[in-house]
């Protein structure tokens, strides 16, 4: 559904102002998870277990609990009875098993016990007298292995209706789509290729720990501080596992130090609450990096079977793929998102594919930009390169030809609205990068990526002030600039200086409800509500107007910050600015505000094409990417440079997945690398620049064009990487990552 | 457990306070001094957000003790500006958006008005590998780069 | 945890000789803060020995060796300016480990002390023939580099024995000495394979070299066989082959998360022959 307003001449989207916040942000002054203070606060601790699966036959804390510096010891038993079901219908259970273990411990650092004490270090010396017997069962942390006849079951019931009769319990949910006739299509191809590709886990490595400041009393009122991407999910959250009223607990986002994802629910938070519950005062729970990488969402790990036929002309006839994604000791695992998004940037007449959502004993993932998605596309566009090499065919006129574009059905059902697809291969084509020569042992890469994009259930409320300066009140927190871009839609509407607007991340007792800042929705779906509210106090400065002036309210306009006389009263009045309007509004009305409420659903996919060229080193198998540019569909940028950081740093995260990035776990079951010294996440003197193009084709569902820009630049950076690095070694790396030892190997073997 | 009793000198304030042994001198920072600028995001000396000088020189302090701060002069973020004068680093952070979240940012502006005093010419290469030990998630350091760049051009032409 | 900073060494190894329980010596701690942090290592007893006179003195005697307080910085040897001049791979292997952060704090002794096999500055200071002073109950005695780890995280030292001074021998002419790694990104890595060449050269030959590995075995290695490779050639591609083919050949690694067994021994020979030839260059004058 187009709107028929959409505005497309802008005076102040589309510029470069200075980040409200960014004055708190390079003076030390903001005030992240781990920064706050609470009067007579304790601090807490979590135990973990050392096992990936095994029965918890006792625990015996009374020798932490005699200490006088410990307030308080949780268990189990501390949080609320919460129903189980299946599949992802029992999502609070789901949380609750992996904040606090219950019968079983499913991963090597699932939660046990946790204590609250006078400091950090007795609540750490506690934490060693608390007594745990387990029995240690047998586990499985490989997918294609959790999946076969005698893996160890993690939990029986927890599949879903999806899932189809015979299929191991660990296989929880199913997905099957496509449409077309997939076998008549490969009939027709001149070439077909098939290929198994394998990703490992990676963690969305966000630099500030998980961390929270909790006060529960036992009348059941609380409030929360915390770090997370969405208070109203940690509140509905937390209360349910509390057996508290959701209204009842206030909870107010700290500034977020990255999340990418992997703070879109709780971990810490409800047991922070539950031991503050029954200390009776304020406990603080900070998560140090082990406890992030072993008990916080990684993404998924992926095991892809892929069949593509293709014409020698480049066209493709049919394509399939089977996707089968582990998301640790939870159901989960996007393999339906990752299924769905795999040929989505193809118009195929035949296409099938198949997504399993498996159960292993790790972690359980959590959302990581565009989950799912990075490592379908890993699969089919390397498959894709395969073909254009075997061909002789141009990887971007092959694009083309196959792309989709608005009218396409896309490979997961619904038909295209207006995309810009094909407009980023264009932009590709046309970049100097592509045409360049490169050295010797150098190779490129291509590949396009898709993602969904979201918009979700959003609210924003806005009030002006005497002085006619507004202050904004959104519900999604700030994770990279969005307070600015905020201002500047509603400075577009408002026409009141971009400086004179404030924008604040209202906590759960300010504001409705609104989503997590995910699925790229902020800018879309809080910017929409911001323009939509504006508009709505638009509406009444208008009223104002109208009635000093005596004239229907239908005759005044608003224009560059003023209610101006229309029609045939045209002239009759001076424009009226929007500061004069405020200044006596206590007398003409009461305070103008406006708000929105709503789950915009206009959200519009994004495409993106990458550009890479990697060198590597025959006698050591190490990697440099040496040129990288991003191309993708922005809709409009709002506020154009947190766009480009957006796209750099999709790339540079899929940079550091495609190349080194992995969870490591050993024969016992235990996370081997839960530093950043042995996780390793790209740093400084890793990467060159990384070259961006916004390509923008107007989203038809919102009012400026906007299309969410943060997941899709993840897409495309493990498929066009694999693809530069098979071209510039000769031979196809159907591994993630692609450390040195693999390309050495896979050398070794060609 | 008996505390040890520390007197240092923090952005040119001195200070005392007590400590645990096994207090580090990021934990006194934040915890007892109310500096939380500096942020702990691994402990282990891998990501840098901890970064402060030491007599001068630029260190992780989570790898240092607090009771080693003894007679030390320490700079923090909560330092860099000149009263109400941001340091151009911090000018240039802000115009480049080289920062997203901004929670590596206290640690890399700390690192970077280190690398420019020590050198005020680098290469891009040299700036990347002097900050090489300051992790960021959200930037792939391309902005961060082109402002510590521009500002020790800027510092330069000033000089 | 007790923490104590003596103001001498013999004040230092009777504090340790009469200490219960785990006793560390502190530093620059990079390795000892981290291991308490993730509670590896809590020690009973920390043993600062910063506060010592002299541990930060760089000093170049008379006879041209070298003598390093075991408190020097990477920073403060990177930063003198003659150091680096006679013993670039010394320096450069220092330099490699951690941070611009770390090096703020990290040691030549620290790095020795902890034990690892992949500590970068241990395969260098062999192949320079380092020597350590140690002081302990029983007095002053000198080890070299290359007999104090005994095996991960184990060295030789003697409960009291605390490493008082790192002593580099002089330079003297036509020598070089080079240090390179291998880790998977460009800095923060453990090095997965390691190698340490000194040689020096007559004319075009190369009459004395030591060649040092690390991260191949439960300690660094002195491989005299490397270094019989490449001695009386002029390093021509001969020599390179047999140089690589010895290294490889001396490798005793592991399959871990950093690397296997099979690149490690593989890398072991490419790097032995990058890292002569750098030494090679170096001896002759020769930038490199």
């Amino acid at each position: 559904m187009a709107l028929d307003d959409q505005k497309s001449i802008f005076t102040f989207v589309g510029t470069r102002p200075d980040r409200p916040d960014g004055l708190d942000k390079v003076t030390g002054r903001a005030r992240f998870g781990a920064d706050a203070h609470a009067p007579g606060m304790l601090h807490g601790a979590i135990l973990r277990s050392p096992h990936a699966h095994a029965r918890i036959v006792k625990i015996d804390a009374s020798k932490a609990e005699a200490l006088k510096d410990v307030k308080a010891v949780v268990t189990r038993a501390d949080f609320a009875e919460v129903p189980f079901e299946p599949g992802l219908e029992g999502e609070f259970w789901n949380v609750l098993e992996n904040v606090m273990a219950g019968e079983k411990t499913l991963y090597d650092g699932h939660a046990v016990a946790a204590v609250a004490a006078t400091s950090a270090l007795a609540a750490r010396d506690a934490l060693k007298l608390i007594e745990v017997e387990y029995e240690v069962l047998p586990h499985v942390t490989d997918v294609d292995k959790a999946m076969e006849a005698d893996a160890p079951v993690i939990r029986e019931g927890a599949a879903d209706y999806s899932v189809p009769e015979g299929m191991h319990p660990n296989v929880v949910r199913y997905h099957e789509s496509g449409h077309g006739d997939v076998e008549a299509g490969f009939a027709e191809a001149d070439l077909v290729v098939e290929d198994s590709f394998v990703t490992e886990a990676t963690h969305q490595g966000y630099i500030e720990p998980h961390a929270c400041l909790g006060s529960l009393g036992t009348d059941g009122k609380g409030e929360l501080w915390c770090t997370t991407q969405g208070h109203w999910i940690a509140q509905k959250t937390c209360a349910a596992l509390l057996g508290i009223e959701t209204s009842q607990l206030r909870v107010t986002a700290s500034e977020i130090g990255g999340g990418f994802g992997g703070k879109t629910t709780v971990f810490i938070e409800p047991v922070a609450l539950a031991l503050s519950r029954k200390a009776n005062r304020p406990v603080k729970l900070v998560m140090n990096r082990s406890e992030v990488f072993r008990a916080t969402g990684p993404t998924s790990s992926a095991s892809m079977d892929i069949k593509i036929g293709m014409k020698k002309d480049g066209t493709i006839t049919a394509a399939e793929g089977t996707f089968r994604l582990q998301g640790g000791a939870f159901p989960g695992a996007p393999g339906d998102m990752t299924a769905m998004c795999a040929f989505a940037p193809y118009n195929l007449t035949n296409v099938r594919q198949v997504g399993y959502d498996v159960m292993a004993n790790r972690p359980k993932q959590a959302a990581y930009r565009a989950p799912g998605a990075p490592m379908g596309a890993f699969a089919v566009e390397s498959v894709l390169d395969e073909l254009c090499n075997q061909l002789g065919l141009d990887p971007v006129d092959m694009r083309l030809k196959n792309a989709a574009a608005e009218g396409s059905k896309a490979s997961y059902g619904p038909t295209y609205e207006r995309i810009g697809l094909v407009e980023t291969l264009e932009a590709a084509k046309a970049h100097p990068h592509y045409s360049a020569p490169l050295k010797p042992g150098q190779g490129r890469g291509i590949s396009c990526g898709f993602w969904f994009n979201h918009g979700g259930e959003t609210s924003v409320s806005l009030a002006l002030s005497e002085d006619g300066s507004a202050q904004v009140m959104v519900g999604t927190p700030d994770i990279g600039g969005s307070r600015a871009s905020m201002a500047l839609m509603a400075a577009e509407i408002l026409g009141i200086p971009y400086e004179n607007i404030r924008v604040t991340i209202a906590d759960t007792a300010s504001l409705g409800y609104n989503d997590v800042s995910h699925g790229s929705r902020v800018t879309y779906a809080s910017g929409l509500a911001t323009i939509k509210a504006a508009k709505h106090a638009v509406e009444k400065l208008c009223e104002r107007a109208a009635a000093k002036w005596g004239i229907p309210v239908d005759a005044v306009k608003w224009e560059n910050g003023c209610a101006v006389p229309s029609g045939p009263n045209a002239g009759d009045f001076d424009p009226l600015p929007l500061a004069d309007i405020t200044a006596d509004m206590g007398a003409t009305g009461g305070p103008i505000s406006g708000h929105f409420e709503a789950t915009p659903e206009g959200a519009g996919v994004s495409f993106g094409t990458h550009i890479v060229d990697a060198e590597v080193d025959p006698e050591t198998g190490k990697t440099s990417v040496t040129r990288y540019t991003v191309i993708q569909d922005a809709g409009k940028a709002i506020h154009p440079t947190y766009v480009e950081g957006q796209y750099q740093g999709g790339a540079a995260q899929g940079i550091g997945w495609a190349l080194n990035e992995e969870y490591i776990y050993g024969e016992d079951g235990r996370l081997q690398n839960s530093i950043f010294l042995d996780y390793r996440i790209p740093v400084a003197s890793d990467l060159p620049m990384i070259d961006t193009v916004i390509v923008e084709v107007p989203n038809p569902g919102h009012p400026f064009g906007v299309r969410g820009v943060g997941e899709t630049g993840i897409v495309p950076p493990l498929a066009a990487i694999a693809n530069a690095v098979s071209n510039a070694a000769g031979v196809r790396m159907r591994q993630l990552p692609m450390s040195p030892p693999r390309i050495l190997a896979a050398l070794k073997d060609k | 457990m008996s505390k040890l009793h520390v007197t240092t000198t923090v952005n040119g304030d001195e200070v005392e306070y007590l400590c645990d042994p096994r207090e580090t001198l990021l934990d006194c920072l934040r915890d007892k001094l109310n500096l939380t600028g500096a942020k702990e995001g691994c402990g282990t000396g891998d990501c840098g957000a901890c970064s402060v000088t030491v007599d001068g020189r630029l260190v992780c302090s989570c790898l240092m003790l607090g009771v080693e701060a003894e007679g030390k002069q320490i700079e923090t973020v909560e330092g860099i500006a000149d009263g109400d004068v941001l340091h151009p680093l911090q000018k240039k952070f802000i115009e480049y958006a080289a920062l997203q979240c901004g929670i590596c940012t206290p640690g890399i502006l700390v690192a970077a008005k280190s690398l420019l005093e020590k050198n005020p010419d680098p290469t891009e290469e040299e700036a990347r590998y002097w900050l090489a030990g300051n992790l960021c998630r959200c930037t792939g350091y391309d902005k961060i780069i082109r402002a510590v760049m521009d500002t020790a051009a800027e510092l330069r032409e000033a000089s | 945890m007790d923490y104590h900073s003596p103001a001498s060494f013999a004040e230092a190894s009777a504090l340790a000789i009469n200490a219960t329980g785990i006793t560390r010596f502190l530093a620059g701690g990079t390795d000892v803060l981290v291991q308490l942090r993730s509670e590896l290592v809590t020690p009973d007893t920390l043993i600062d020995i910063k506060k010592i006179n002299g541990v930060h003195d760089i000093t170049r005697n008379s006879d041209g060796s070298w003598t390093l307080g075991v408190a020097a910085t990477g920073a403060e040897m990177s930063d003198h300016p003659e150091l680096g001049l006679d013993w670039p791979g010394v320096v450069e292997a220092m330099d490699l480990i951690g941070s611009t952060q770390v090096q703020g704090r990290a040691t030549l002794t620290g790095n020795l002390c902890n034990g690892s096999p992949a500590a970068d500055s241990v395969p260098a200071m062999v192949a320079a023939g380092v020597t350590v002073t140690i002081t302990g109950p029983e007095g002053v005695r000198d080890m070299a580099v290359e007999d104090i780890p005994t095996g991960p995280g184990k060295t030789a030292l003697a409960k009291g024995e605390v490493i008082s001074a790192i002593n580099i021998p002089a330079r003297g002419e036509n020598g070089g000495d080079a240090y390179l790694r291998f880790i998977p990104r460009t800095e923060m890595d453990i090095a997965v394979v390691g190698v340490g060449v000194n040689l020096r050269l007559d004319g075009d030959t190369i009459t004395e070299a030591r060649v040092s590995l690390g991260a191949v075995a439960p300690t660094v290695l002195l491989v005299d066989d490397a270094a019989r490779a490449i001695i009386g050639t002029t390093l021509d591609d001969a020599a390179l082959d047999a140089l690589a083919a010895a290294a490889s050949g001396a490798c005793n690694p592991i399959d871990d998360k950093r690397g296997t067994i099979a690149f490690r021994t593989e890398v072991a020979g490419v790097l032995a022959k990058r890292t002569a030839k750098i030494a090679y260059a170096r001896a002759k004058g020769e930038q490199a």
